[in-house]
């Protein structure tokens, strides 16, 4: 059987030109906002370059008038950035895979199991997100301390998992929501247990949720500072947010060139990890598992 | 395929997973010494490279001395010193020798968090520091650190501009009066390309943290702003105590000689200006020179000022809270910890240490070094001023972080912009402070 098509109408000259105008205000206005978004780290990488005399210019400069790598030198010869970084990683790392290990079988099982307790779970979620910061890290500080695990990665590992978990499993929960029910009962009739349904069916569909969540909580996980600041003693084990702040004097006085060096090399992991799992993140939900 | 695919994402994070605990198992809390050797932890505040640098050859100095008690070199941050030592003092893990400066003390000492110092110090060391700075470290009898840097304010001047007006050069011993200063405040403002705009300002009054120059400025015309009254503290803002406050104001919204501009400033963002003529000059910190040394560009020249007298025999004195060394109460060792500060503190080390971080010792004997007596980058300056500096009124003043926060920042800040005149200063500082200190003092 063949078939004919009949050419599209031509459009009018005017409404084409008004449509290349909008779309032309669009990249304009996204242009602007990645600008926008950008310029802080586009500021700190140029910044990372520039002598101090550059900085202590009073007409600042895009590009350097002189780029030299001094700024990165010193920063790596004054402090121990690469150990800092490390440890940073390990506990970013451990604290995201062990908050998501744990928060998906429990926002499965508040949003499948509904009952008092899923409630009563998620209301404490919230609440548990108000808490300022200020409050509890005398308490937690005296709860590691007992449990022999100030000063240790490890004691730091378990404070991030605690105190993301909650948002890890907020956010899930929406995730497992947006599951269709009707394909685990397939899957129930075709005789897969709970788990086998979980791990089959359900973990799968739930990889853009996955990433998000593992995202969130290893760059909280890698910028904070407060709990690593008081908990970690030992030089060797401080975190990469503590080393930061070294170059920091009193009043606000900063060695601003080696600061803006460290800092961009701060920025990298979580940068490096966006462009790895960004993918993930937007791949289609349900791709491949329902017929659309 | 996929189930491969799955299968590996599985395996991967699980290994991940079984790595990252691995890694950290081996990162547990190893800090106990089964030898019987005492281990204390020296959280310093040292940030400049050569400054980290003096403190950490000081340090293995003294574990090669010393095998039997080692010190452990432990970085803090000024940034966040006091809530890191509230939390560590709070959960009885606070480090044994801890770096501050003196306004941080009153309250740890009041909490019984640090030792008291007296008859653990060596006399030599007690004799070389002078009383007056003892007196900054002093709560209730008993004394929770040892000053051993201090900084007064200076006026970091451009010479060229300076040399063109044709002005008196102060020296510490001939210094401008507030009334000279301000005269050539207004000598050194111009407007060289004759827009009707100001090019060149005479001062710029860096006022992001208003409270403490105000307060210890106020000093040289004989004000006090804290005072004893039946054993309490009252706050008082009569003539004495605002007159540099209302020269300021004066100048910024009268004269024109100082420009509002820099009101909401902190003294690094001045310098901009100041390296491109904006500024003739620029009311700082001692220490602030290396950082001048380091931007300026090569052909710029610059002095170091003292500040303006208020007239009489204190016309030059100013509040200073030194950068202090104290023991924690709940030390391994407290007269080892204190050994060690002996150590850190002894005349020729004291040297090192002010060099690095480019202030002034408090010892006499290091003061009196002749490689401090030189003229370059101002040295001889704040070495001369030192016999003129105070503890700062707000030494020993529970509730003055409070005060100082709430009430006197935005006071100040508010008054130097012009918003309000010297009456409504005067009743937020004294009425509403008042009433914040009496909450501490029931």
């Amino acid at each position: 059987m063949s078939r004919t098509f009949s050419p599209a109408p031509p459009v009018p000259r005017g409404r084409r030109a008004g449509r290349a105008a909008g779309r032309f205000g669009q990249y304009a206005a996204l242009l602007c906002y990645l600008v926008f978004l950008a310029f802080p780290l586009l500021w700190l990488l140029s910044t990372s370059f520039k002598s101090p005399q550059e900085l202590g210019s009073i007409d600042p400069t895009w590009i350097p008038r002189e780029p030299s790598l001094e700024n990165y030198r010193i920063a790596f010869d004054a402090h121990p950035l690469a150990r800092s970084a490390l440890n940073s990683l390990l506990v970013a790392g451990s604290a995201a895979l062990i908050a998501v290990t744990i928060a998906v079988p429990a926002a499965y099982v508040m949003v499948r199991y509904r009952s008092r307790v899923s409630k009563a779970g998620t209301v404490w979620i919230l609440v548990s997100q108000m808490f300022p910061l200020v409050l509890i890290i005398i308490p937690l500080f005296l709860v590691l301390k007992n449990l022999q695990m100030i000063n240790s990665l490890p004691g730091l590992v378990l404070v991030y998992v605690v105190w993301n978990l909650p948002f890890s499993l907020w956010m899930l929960q929406g995730y497992v929501k947006a599951v269709p029910l009707s394909l685990e009962e397939a899957a129930a009739v075709d005789g897969a247990s709970r788990l086998r349904v979980l791990t089959g069916v359900v973990l799968p569909l739930l990889t853009p949720g996955l990433v998000a969540t593992l995202m969130f909580s290893f760059v909280t996980a890698w910028n904070e500072f407060f709990f690593a600041l008081v908990l970690l003693k030992s030089p060797e084990r401080q975190t990469m947010s503590v080393i930061l702040t070294h170059f920091v004097g009193a009043e606000g006085v900063a060695d601003l060139g080696p600061l803006a060096a460290a800092s961009f090399l701060a920025t990298l992991p979580s940068l490096l990890f966006f462009a790895l799992l960004q993918r993930r993140l937007v791949n289609g939900m349900l791709a491949g598992s329902v017929k659309g | 395929m996929r189930a491969l695919h799955r299968r590996t994402l599985r395996a991967g994070t699980a290994a991940a997973l079984a790595l990252c605990l691995a890694v950290l198992a081996g990162c547990g809390n190893g800090d106990d010494a089964a030898d019987g050797t005492v281990t204390l932890d020296f959280l310093s505040l040292a940030w400049q490279a050569e400054s980290v640098t003096a403190y950490q050859a000081l340090v293995d100095e003294w574990n090669e001395a010393n095998p039997d008690v080692q010190v452990r070199y432990v970085q803090g941050s000024w940034d966040n010193i006091h809530d890191q030592l509230l939390t560590s003092f709070m959960g009885g893990e606070a480090p044994d020798i801890i770096h501050n400066d003196a306004s941080d003390l009153t309250d740890f000492a009041n909490g019984g968090y640090l030792a008291d110092l007296t008859g653990l110090l060596p006399e030599s060391l007690v004799e070389d520091i002078p009383q007056q700075a003892w007196d900054t470290t002093a709560y209730e009898g008993g004394t929770y650190g040892v000053p051993f840097l201090q900084e007064p304010r200076v006026l970091v001047a451009n010479t060229r501009l300076l040399e063109e007006a044709g002005v008196r050069v102060p020296t510490p011993e001939d210094p401008w009066t507030w009334d000279e200063f301000e005269e050539v405040s207004a000598d050194l403002t111009r407007d060289t390309d004759g827009d009707g705009d100001t090019d060149t300002y005479g001062v710029a009054w860096s006022m992001k943290e208003p409270v403490t120059q105000s307060v210890n400025l106020s000093l040289s015309t004989g004000g006090r702003i804290f005072d004893r009254e039946d054993g309490e503290n009252v706050i008082r803002f009569g003539d004495d105590e605002s007159a540099v406050a209302e020269l300021i104001s004066r100048q910024v919204n009268e004269d024109g000689t100082a420009p509002r501009s820099s009101l909401g400033m902190s003294g690094s963002d001045t310098l901009p200006g100041f390296f491109a003529d904006r500024y003739a000059m620029l009311p700082l910190n001692f220490s602030f020179r290396q950082q001048v040394d380091q931007q300026a560009p090569d052909d710029f020249e610059w002095s170091v000022l003292p500040m303006p007298s208020g007239g009489g025999e204190d016309g030059l004195a100013q509040g200073v809270a030194p950068q202090t060394l104290s023991v924690a109460e709940d030390a391994e060792d407290q007269q080892a910890a204190a050994d060690f500060i002996a150590h850190l503190t002894r005349a020729e080390h004291a040297m090192d240490l002010a060099r690095g971080d480019w202030m002034l010792p408090t010892s006499e004997t290091a003061l009196a070094d002749p490689s401090l007596n030189t003229a370059e980058h101002g040295w001889r300056t704040g070495v001369e001023l030192a016999a003129h500096l105070r503890p700062s009124p707000v030494l020993g003043v529970r509730g003055y972080p409070e005060w100082k926060d709430k009430i006197a920042t935005p006071a100040f800040q508010e008054f130097y912009s012009g918003a309000f005149g010297l009456s409504e200063l005067r009743g937020r500082l004294r009425d509403d402070g008042n009433r914040v200190l009496d909450r501490y003092q029931r």
